[in-house]
């Protein structure tokens, strides 16, 4: 039961997570806070990414090579996207 | 067995008291990875090339910023985030699937491996109408580098989507008679691994085309 509950809360925060990347990307602040707000989308993303990895694919309780394949995955892609808009000037 | 015996006819234990197995501390379950092995390396290989399509647009968006801004302005924001909330939705439903299956609820477990089939139906139909909708004349692949990377990475997610939604709609089917409500789900979990791999591309995939600008 505990283990349900907890599915149904990352569930949940996953959906306000996602409600919150398409308020910041409706809301125009991407274009004027700049780098804050594409940092927070990406942050946004690592964390989604996290709580589907770690609690649906059950990760958390998988070996560490697999854990870490697909957090380290996250990880590198997300921080590639971060650093060509950063080198880029963006 | 029979020292045992003998020795309690003599009033006296072969082996010394030990406490009840209940004030033991409980050991940790050994790490397990759900799900066929075979599944798990492919989803391997589809997240390395996912991810080296993810940062080819991210490249090439830093190469033509303009061309990039125009055709993301044509996307629609608020359909790619209901779409990330029913994929969302969906590995909720295939994940509480897979745990009532392992508890031995066959209704609830063949209710949540198809509520993702349908959490994957309504998104096809919903990235049918975006590919409708788009203007056209305006995305010839030869010449805009946007819409060539647009159609390939959500084109090959959407070839994910139908796979995985094939497999939980049978698998959904297949539950209903209790086989994989006995101890055994195995076939769920390998499923319901792929499925969430498909949910995790998105969730890069969404905020790298239509949110970050």
């Amino acid at each position: 039961m505990k283990k349900l509950q907890r599915l149904d809360l990352v569930g949940l925060g996953l959906l306000l997570a996602t409600a919150l990347t398409w308020a910041v990307g409706e809301s125009g602040w991407l274009r004027s806070a700049g780098s804050a707000s594409a940092t927070l989308i990406l942050v946004l993303a690592l964390v989604k990414g996290a709580g589907i990895a770690l609690d649906f694919m059950e990760l958390r309780e998988a070996p560490q090579l697999w854990r870490w394949f697909v957090l380290g995955w996250l990880v590198a892609v997300v921080g590639l996207i971060a650093a060509v808009r950063v080198l880029a000037g963006g | 067995m029979a020292t045992a015996r003998a020795a309690q006819q003599h009033g006296r234990l072969p082996f010394p008291k030990m406490n009840p197995p209940s004030s033991l501390p409980a050991a940790s379950p050994a790490p397990e990875l759900r799900g066929d092995l075979a599944m798990w390396l492919l989803i391997g290989i589809e997240m390395l090339t996912f991810g080296l399509m993810f940062v080819v647009f991210a490249v090439a968006r830093t190469r033509e910023p303009a061309v990039f801004a125009a055709g993301q302005a044509v996307l629609d924001l608020s359909a790619g985030a209901l779409n990330t909330a029913v994929l969302l939705a969906g590995s909720w439903a295939v994940a509480r699937g897979v745990h009532a299956l392992r508890a031995g609820h066959t209704r609830g477990g063949a209710a949540g491996l198809a509520g993702g089939a349908l959490c994957g139906l309504f998104f096809l139909g919903s990235k049918a109408l975006e590919y409708a909708g788009l203007p056209g004349g305006e995305q010839d692949l030869s010449e805009n580098t946007f819409f060539l990377l647009y159609f390939m990475l959500t084109g090959f997610h959407v070839m994910h989507v139908l796979a995985a939604l094939l497999m939980l709609a049978t698998l959904a089917w297949l539950a209903r008679d209790g086989r994989w409500s006995r101890g055994d789900a195995h076939a769920p979990e390998t499923v319901a691994a792929f499925w969430h791999m498909v949910d995790l591309m998105w969730i890069v995939l969404f905020p790298l085309v239509y949110v970050l600008r």
